[in-house]
């Protein structure tokens, strides 16, 4: 399937934003996602961005104070992966202007949009920032 | 909501609303509806019913951007009926050459959505054309998303969509020349590296290629990938393109190219695991080990070694793993040895997390590639020594499997073992090893020097102490097997292990007790002690349950990567043994045996010792009509008696009891008994009336145990009162009913016994506490008569409580200035009490004054001038008499222990008499009911199996038989 579930958890561990691709119940995300946070937290920038995880990896990538974590399949490419948050941190970039966390906190439905126009059901949709972007700045208008 | 939503919380409340904003008409509210919809409902939930028409009307509607908030959310969250109604619509929308591309690409991924629920819904015949035909789209976008639905269909059905291959060659081609693409789809100066990875992702799904050309384009491409790729500054351009390669690189080995291009990968890998970025270097790692699985290019790997085994201690969890998985392998009998010693030595500063997995992997090399037994051995004990927490048992059964089936390597084993055994601390699986391969094997050694079955035994014996319940058995059958090499007896060794047996027998695990039991009713047995204990028969050849492991995630690792492998065998390692059955899948009585193999060496021990038993009982009760059958007796390897026909076994199960009953000794009948549950009556576990001399002696301890039950006492005790606290405890897992407790007190004493509940909760602890007056000096019992039901027994049992009148006493030292007038002042019966007490056992007269102490007696030394002789006092309380002096003085005969003359004198003639009659059972009954004790059995279950010795002598029993 690819991708599993996007995260984004901010240094203390709370998560600023949670997409799964899979149905979850609530106890087992909650649970998950405290695995993972611990998991990756306590690695330095030394180490690699992949850790294995139950019977997924997990690519990551930090960014000032925020972690984006992806969990994905084991077969999927890791780097393609890694340069896909890339690719999502530098439309966020685009829209909100120098995005930080507090961006993502205040606007959650559209960094939901985002995402929603970038990976459906798992898959990459859409890697052209305008086109993620058209429909977003057609609701601005609206 | 979202975010209360992701915080955790139930939003079940907002539901409705999300839903019902669905149908709303603007476009920010449906958008909104839609997401909260995807994000919050899965494809079950029921509102989603309410849904599905708005979402139709949306589908097939005009708007271009309600389009795709439908299909979006059918993407993300469509399910079965979705599949059904809205599968026409979608496909119609994907390959409409009047939609645009944004409408398109979603439609795709739906479309892949609704496949996945429902394969139907792609009929292939008119598909695939279709499909070729999306795939010429020039929009990436489309092209990205299709090309995960082509992923989707290859993979499910590969033969269908040949027509497509050439297409994803030319698409591939174009990426990769940098030909027509919109400026905003590279990323970095990389045409969509995304597109690029899904393409050769969806090539790796067909088997080969057939056509010439297409490979010779596909090749000239993919070499271009190998060759064009370099590390650059930019990170992002860096993975992006290192991205693009290593799935070249994937797609290279899935092809199966020449040797030429196959040794240009190996060589790109082998530099990648020496960079410094740690991505890359376990990128290549994890690649590295793909590559084995496919091809033969191990030669040009195993040049890389000394790279790799430096990763092993690289600072980073997960490449540590990926270089663990490259070793293991890599590893073949050529390199074996290096590459098990280069475990062994990480093995001792790995951390925790890997130590398991390490040393499992290690054991599996060892044995695979073993050039020679001995040294397989030596790696597996070294194993034990360094990591003892993480080896599994199913590691150290293979060795002894092994050494069982060599008999070659039984000395050195041995001999090996015992060294091991010097060293100051030892790990707990390294002493079952040891213990039972010198059990085995330790006569094999006993010319050496250090090595007779003396020195054996007691530096076995040295580490009992501080082993686990669990390895005590595996010690007890070293014992017996030790005793039974040595030939001639040797009466000292002897007597020590009986001891021991002796000890065990009221252990209170049932595993131990039995063996304890049963080995020494062997043991005495002399002679046929040989025929049982005789050196275990050799396993026959079978596949190693290791290996089995290694191979059973060995098959299917072609499409799986290694970590899924990982995951398998920790799984199967995690697993006991027997749980392997339902994994392998097939529950055939082959498999089954073949499956128990490793728990074998315990469990053969305790079958053997039952066959032995049976055996015994052949030979005691040869007119016994119901000899054992021959099945329970023979197979080793067959199910354990235990689990044997219940018909059978109950019939053994008698047969074993009946011809033990012929053994003089009966308290092994009876501790056997409990273990097994066949027989109708429940039989105290121990002796009772060992417990109450032993409770009337110190003031907490166990009162009564059967398999069911134990009744633990605490008491203090202050002047003449006394509080006792009862612990019932229920040992099953399922409740005790009907429980009742009555204490019948004798005249003396007045005691009040709290409420005791009616049911004991399964493995849980009642207190009872009880209060106790004591009114006027006697020393009759009380009896506690307790009863409870347990399924359908009825168990009761009458206990003697111990609240007897030492309890009451309190030492005190008198000096003799003190003594001796007060002794005078006593004058003649009934206040002062002389008698000659015959038949006392001998003992020295410092154990004497040690049992007085003991019994609240202050034995004061020095008072009396004759050194023979003892004078002992204490103080007795009761509510009738104020405290009581009272004194003691015991004239022993040097000349005859067994007699001595006893006078007793207090300020009470009730309490002198008592106090004398008192001493006079203890200083008969205690010394026989230590030699004896079996005695005194008030407990009605057990068929009274007095001595006559005892009961003539002992009033004490005869008291108890009375109550």
């Amino acid at each position: 399937m690819g991708i599993r579930f996007i995260l984004m958890v901010n240094k203390q561990g709370q998560t600023r934003l949670a997409q799964y691709y899979e149905y979850l119940t609530l106890e087992e995300r909650r649970a998950l996602e405290g695995e993972i946070v611990r998991k990756c937290l306590a690695r330095n920038e030394q180490q690699c961005s992949f850790v294995e995880h139950r019977n997924y990896k997990i690519v990551y990538r930090r960014y000032a104070s925020l972690f984006f974590l992806v969990g994905v399949d084991n077969d999927e490419n890791e780097l393609a992966i890694l340069e896909f948050i890339h690719l999502l941190v530098e439309t966020m970039d685009r829209h909100f202007g120098n995005v930080c966390e507090l961006d993502i906190m205040f606007h959650l439905e559209k960094a939901h949009f985002m995402l929603e126009e970038m990976v459906m059901n798992g898959c990459i949709v859409e890697t052209s920032k305008s086109n993620i972007l058209s429909p977003i700045q057609l609701m601005d208008r609206a | 909501m979202l975010y209360i939503f992701m915080l955790g919380y139930d939003v079940d409340f907002g539901h409705m609303e999300a839903v019902s904003l669905i149908s709303a008409p603007k476009y920010p509210e449906k958008q909104v509806g839609y997401i909260v919809t995807s994000c919050l409902l899965n494809e079950n939930h029921d509102f989603l019913r309410l849904a599905i028409n708005t979402v139709r009307n949306d589908i097939i509607g005009r708007n271009e951007t309600f389009q795709c908030l439908a299909l979006t959310m059918v993407g993300n969250i469509g399910g079965r009926d979705f599949a059904e109604s809205l599968a026409p619509d979608v496909q119609k929308l994907l390959i409409s050459s009047s939609c645009r591309p944004l409408v398109r690409k979603k439609a795709a991924l739906c479309l892949l959505r609704l496949f996945r629920k429902n394969p139907d819904v792609v009929n292939v015949d008119g598909w695939v054309d279709r499909m070729a035909q999306l795939l010429d789209e020039r929009d990436l976008g489309v092209l990205t998303s299709s090309m995960s639905l082509l992923v989707a269909l290859v993979s499910n059905n590969h033969e269908a969509y040949w027509s497509c291959l050439p297409k994803c060659v030319k698409t591939l081609e174009r990426l990769a020349r940098n030909q027509d693409i919109p400026q905003e789809y590279t990323y970095y100066g990389i045409p969509s590296p995304w597109l690029q990875v899904k393409t050769m992702r969806a090539l790796q799904y067909f088997p080969t290629i057939e056509d010439p050309n297409t490979r010779r384009s596909l090749f000239e491409v993919l070499q271009r990938i190998l060759m064009g790729t370099d590390v650059v500054k930019n990170v992002n351009k860096n993975n992006a393109s290192h991205a693009v390669l290593f799935e070249a690189l994937a797609l290279v080995m899935h092809l199966d190219a020449e040797k030429e291009m196959m040794s240009q990968c190996v060589a790109l890998l082998g530099k990648f695991i020496a960079v410094r970025e740690p991505n890359i270097r376990y990128l290549g790692l994890e690649n590295m080990t793909r590559m084995l699985l496919v091809t033969d290019v191990q030669d040009i790997i195993k040049r890389h070694q000394a790279q790799i085994i430096t990763s092993l201690k690289d600072p980073d969890i997960s490449i540590r793993r990926r270089a663990l998985d490259l070793l293991y392998g890599m590893c073949d009998i050529t390199n074996a040895k290096d590459i098990v010693e280069e475990l062994l030595q990480y093995l001792s500063t790995a951390e925790f997390a890997m130590r398991e997995e390490l040393s499992l992997k290690a054991a599996i090399l060892a044995e695979k590639f073993a050039p020679d037994l001995s040294w397989y051995v030596d790696v597996i004990l070294q194993l034990i020594d360094k990591a003892g927490d993480f080896v599994s048992d199913d590691i150290w059964f293979r060795v002894v499997q092994f050494v069982t089936n060599n008999e070659d390597l039984q000395p050195y084993a041995a001999a090996k073992a015992r060294e091991y055994l010097d060293k100051p601390a030892i790990h707990e699986t390294m002493v079952k090893v040891s213990a039972y391969l010198l059990g085995e094997f330790g006569h094999l050694l006993a010319r050496r020097p250090g090595c007779s079955p003396k020195e054996l035994f007691s530096i076995i014996h040295e580490k009992l102490p501080t082993v686990l319940s669990s390895t005590i058995p595996i010690l007890l059958s070293t014992y017996a097997k030790i005793l039974m090499h040595t030939q001639p007896p040797d009466p000292e060794l002897q007597n020590q292990i009986w001891g021991i047996f002796n000890k065990y027998e009221s252990c209170i695990d049932a595993e131990i007790q039995q063996r304890a039991v049963e080995y020494h009713a062997l043991s005495r047995k002399g002679a046929s002690l040989m025929d049982i204990l005789a050196e275990m028969p050799k396993f026959p050849e079978r596949q190693s349950a290791l290996i089995k492991k290694a191979e059973d995630t060995e098959v299917d690792t072609a499409e799986q990567s290694a970590i899924k492998l990982r995951a398998q065998q920790q799984m199967s390692s995690a697993l006991v043994v027997t749980d392997q059955r339902p994994a392998n899948g097939t529950p055939s009585g082959i498999q089954l045996s073949l499956v128990k193999v490793p728990s074998m060496s315990i469990n053969e021990d305790q079958n053997m010792a039952e066959q032995g038993l049976s055996h015994e009982n052949g030979i005691l009760s040869k007119v016994d009509p119901q000899t054992p059958s021959a099945d329970l007796l023979g197979d080793l390897l067959g199910p354990l008696a235990i689990e044997g026909p219940p018909g059978t076994d109950v019939q053994s199960q008698q047969n074993i009891v009946s011809g033990l009953e012929n053994v003089p000794n009966t308290v092994e009948a009876a501790a056997i008994v409990p273990v097994e549950e066949q027989t109708n009556s429940v039989q105290p576990i121990g002796s009772i009336a060992e417990r109450f001399h032993a409770l009337c002696l110190k003031d907490s301890g166990v009162l009564y145990e059967d398999p069911y039950i134990q009744i633990g006492i605490k008491a203090e005790w202050r002047a003449h009162q006394g509080r006792v606290v009862l612990f019932l405890g229920n040992k099953n897992t399922s409740p005790l009913v009907s429980v009742h407790a009555i204490i019948l007190p004798p005249s003396h004493l007045k005691i009040e016994l709290s409420l005791v509940p009616d049911t004991i909760p399964p493995r849980a602890q009642v207190q009872c506490p009880l209060e106790v007056v004591n009114l006027r000096p006697s020393r009759d019992v009380a009896v506690l008569d307790f009863s409870y039901k347990f399924g359908n027994n009825m168990v009761n049992a009458k206990l003697r409580l111990p609240a007897v009148l030492n309890k009451f006493l309190h030492p005190i030292s008198v000096s003799g200035d003190e003594f001796f007038p007060q002794w005078r002042s006593l004058s003649g019966p009934p206040l002062k009490l002389q008698e000659v007490v015959r038949g006392v056992r001998p003992m020295p007269l410092l154990d004497m004054a040690n049992l007085f102490n003991s019994f609240r007696l202050m034995v004061s030394p020095g008072l009396d001038p004759n050194p023979n002789n003892l004078v002992a006092s204490t103080t007795y309380y009761s509510e009738s008499t104020r405290p009581m002096l009272c004194l003691i003085r015991i004239e022993t005969d040097p000349a005859d222990r067994t007699q001595l003359r006893m006078t007793v004198a207090s300020g009470d003639p009730t309490l002198t008499f008592e106090l004398k009659e008192f001493i006079k059972e203890q200083l008969v009954s205690i010394p026989t009911a230590l030699r004896s004790p079996m005695a005194a059995t008030p407990a009605p279950p057990i068929p009274q199996p007095t001595s006559p010795a005892a009961a003539l002598t002992d009033p004490g029993a005869m008291l108890a038989g009375l109550l």
